[in-house]
């Protein structure tokens, strides 16, 4: 079988045995940055925007639902069952369709809407990132098969970086079987060197942060 | 050197667009990552190398306890890990397993481990479709070509050559506008992703203690082919396992900016098993297959090993002034540049092609980029004796071998070297570098052919530095 022959051929190059065990590996890295939160959340927009990604500091709820509406402008928009969207009354919105629970139907209307809506795990100041967990409350295609996509973020989810992140999040496979981060819009360089956004997922983002 | 290679580089050099085309694109790959590990833009880059390097030297020194501890977790978290030898095990295992499910399309987002084996050809072979769906390596599907560099596959083609080829191959309008070629892709593309059975990825890192595969891209089609299908197949070679998912804190800052110059890729997915209970959408069953096909031999070697611990960025082929010359094609292998020079002939051993270590100036510039800081110079030093000991072991090139005992001999005998020097300094013709050329029967001689095919030897000076400094 191959993967005794692999392991067997693994072990005799490096003249180990089966089962013996390791030296300490080198500790965990993690540099967590002491950054204010205005500073943290200012951080973020400029990444957001560097990326050619569009931002809104919302102060209420009301401020965001009313950008995400003037977002839309009547297009059709699927949103995920985030409970941040429902308590921002974004779901309520016209032309949005939410409460998705199965595979094939959240497929079929992701393949046609015009806009995305979902809410983000956390968003990463320094890189202008957005952090979505697969749950019951966020699907995967939200964010993917729409030509646009507007995440709205509470302000208190908004960490400085990677290292906070893990630092916070040290098991992710523990919490959801896909863990994304996504950071800008969808982009290629491939054909000279040319930059082309909305390749295979959105080439507009926007990012909305509440509070 | 081979004929075959002798023959590409020269073509290569001929060419005068495909000259341009590299040097604009790895030129700008460079630019990019140098502001993207200044030190204004990342302070603690140095220490961030030297952190991954000592990861990568445990990980692969303990690579059997690894492995096991990533298969453990990938089954405990639902999915499944299947060990391969090589290419014919790889696609077995997919034929297999799409005959069982009644799969037909496949939908594929860039690997160059599934480059290296060549998967493509062996499902088609079998009457599958299997579909690249990274732009780039689309375009290299459609034209029967692989790639030219490890991230930027398709850098030798320009926008009239795709127009070009999507009209031929697609029936398409002849589109020159790369924003127009991208939304035909996409329009094409996004019907695949729909309708594939099967995603297949490749992986940037195996995370030990999640059991979970880590996927960086741009476009979003290594998103659409995990999270479309309904089974998806990570091929990874067994080196890419790494401890912790907390290590990425590490990796990721590396990878990006060494490769494009980008803090992080627009998408990095981290996935751990198939869809869990209540969760809407992504595949149902998910495996990974590990791939040796070569790295047991290279793990075997202590010197060398250190060959394994890269992690694809690329950075060595911009920053190489060979690579920059002869191309990504020239070499014999998917893996061009400095790491290919280094890896293909301990993957497929030193007889496939034996000048490839020798191809390289050893300027060093590969080694002061790489982020996770392998000496690729000390390595192609290591295999350039390997070369030379495989030459005397079959006896071949005796009379080179004769006549550098006897450089040896003569410069370790002042005198003797001095006295060889006057000879060959009066009998020498003054004035034109060319003279060697054209002495009677000079280029006939193989070795000397060769050697001056590429260089003059220059005329003796007057008085030699000896001379000179006796003079004083």
């Amino acid at each position: 079988m191959s993967r005794e022959a692999i392991l067997n051929k693994v072990r005799t190059a490096l003249g180990r045995t089966a089962g013996q065990g390791i030296a300490e590996p080198p500790p965990v890295r993690l540099r967590v940055a002491e950054v204010n939160a205005e500073t943290r959340l200012a951080n973020l927009l400029r990444a957001v925007e560097a990326l050619a990604g569009k931002t809104r500091r919302a102060a209420t709820a009301e401020d965001a639902r009313a950008y995400v509406g003037a977002v839309l402008d009547g297009r059709s928009a699927v949103a995920s069952n985030a409970p941040f969207l429902r308590e921002c009354g974004i779901v309520d919105l016209a032309g949005v369709q939410s409460g998705f629970t199965d595979a094939a139907a959240l497929r079929a209307i992701c393949a046609t809407a015009n806009v995305g809506i979902t809410s983000a795990d956390y968003a990463l100041a320094d890189t202008g990132t957005l952090v979505l967990l697969a749950s019951p409350a966020e699907a995967r295609l939200v964010s993917l098969l729409p030509p646009v996509h507007i995440a709205v973020v509470p302000a208190e989810r908004v960490l400085s970086g990677l290292d906070e992140l893990f630092t916070i999040l040290p098991d992710p496979a523990a919490e959801t079987s896909s863990m994304v981060l996504i950071t800008g819009p969808s982009r290629t360089a491939d054909i000279e060197q040319i930059l082309v956004r909305g390749v295979h997922g959105p080439g507009e983002i926007h990012v909305v942060v509440v509070g | 050197m081979s004929a075959a290679f002798d023959e590409k580089v020269h073509n290569t050099l001929a060419d005068a667009n495909l000259q341009l085309a590299i040097y604009r694109a790895t030129g700008r790959l460079i630019d990019h990552r140098k502001h993207a590990v200044a030190a204004a833009a990342l302070p603690d880059y140095q220490e961030l190398r030297t952190a991954a390097n000592a990861l990568k030297r445990h990980t692969i020194d303990h690579l059997d306890h690894y492995l096991e501890q990533f298969e453990a977790n990938v089954a405990a978290h639902g999915g499944k890990v299947v060990y391969c030898q090589d290419a014919t095990e790889v696609a077995d295992f997919v034929l297999g397993l799409a005959k069982q499910r009644g799969a037909h399309l496949i939908v594929k987002s860039k690997s160059m481990t599934t480059e290296e084996i060549d998967l493509n050809e062996r499902l088609e072979h079998h009457q599958l479709e299997s579909v690249e769906t990274d732009l780039g390596e689309y375009i290299l599907q459609l034209a029967h070509q692989r790639p030219y560099h490890i991230v930027a596959p398709a850098l030798h083609l320009t926008r009239y050559d795709v127009g070009d080829l999507f009209a031929r191959t697609l029936g398409v309008a002849n589109e020159t506008v790369p924003e127009k070629q991208t939304l035909i892709a996409r329009a094409v593309l996004r019907q695949k992703f729909l309708a594939a059975d099967i995603g297949i990825t490749g992986a940037n890192f195996l995370l030990a203690d999640s059991g979970a595969v880590l996927i960086v891209e741009n476009e979003g089609n290594a998103r659409l082919t995990t999270s479309a299908p309904k089974i998806h197949i990570a091929v990874a070679g067994i080196e890419k396992v790494i401890p912790r998912a907390q290590d990425l804190a590490v990796f990721l800052k590396l990878l990006g900016r060494s490769a494009t110059g980008q803090a992080l890729t627009v998408y990095t997915s981290f996935l751990s098993g198939p869809r869990r209970a209540g969760e809407i959408d992504g595949p149902e069953e998910f495996y990974v297959v590990l791939l040796d096909n070569g790295r047991t031999r290279l793990l075997a070697d202590r010197a060398k090993r250190e060959s394994l611990y890269c992690i694809r960025c690329g950075a060595c082929l911009n920053h190489c002034p060979v690579y920059r010359k002869i191309g990504g094609h020239s070499f014999p292998w998917v893996y061009s540049g400095p790491i290919g020079a280094i890896i293909t002939p301990q993957f497929l051993g030193i007889e496939h092609e034996p000048s490839l270590p020798f191809a390289s100036s050893l300027c060093g510039a590969c080694a002061e980029v790489c982020p996770v800081k392998i000496d690729i110079p000390k390595v192609l030093l290591d295999l350039r004796a390997e070369a030379k000991r495989n030459e005397e072991r079959k006896g071949v090139n005796r009379l080179e071998r004769l006549a550098f005992r006897m450089w040896a001999w003569v410069m370790c005998h002042p005198r003797i070297y001095e006295m060889a020097a006057m000879v060959a300094a009066g009998v020498a013709p003054r004035g034109n570098g060319k003279w060697l050329r054209s002495a009677p029967a000079v280029m006939n001689l193989p070795p000397v052919r060769a050697w001056l095919s590429q260089r003059d030897l220059p005329p003796a000076p007057a008085a030699s530095f000896r001379e000179l400094w006796r003079k004083r």
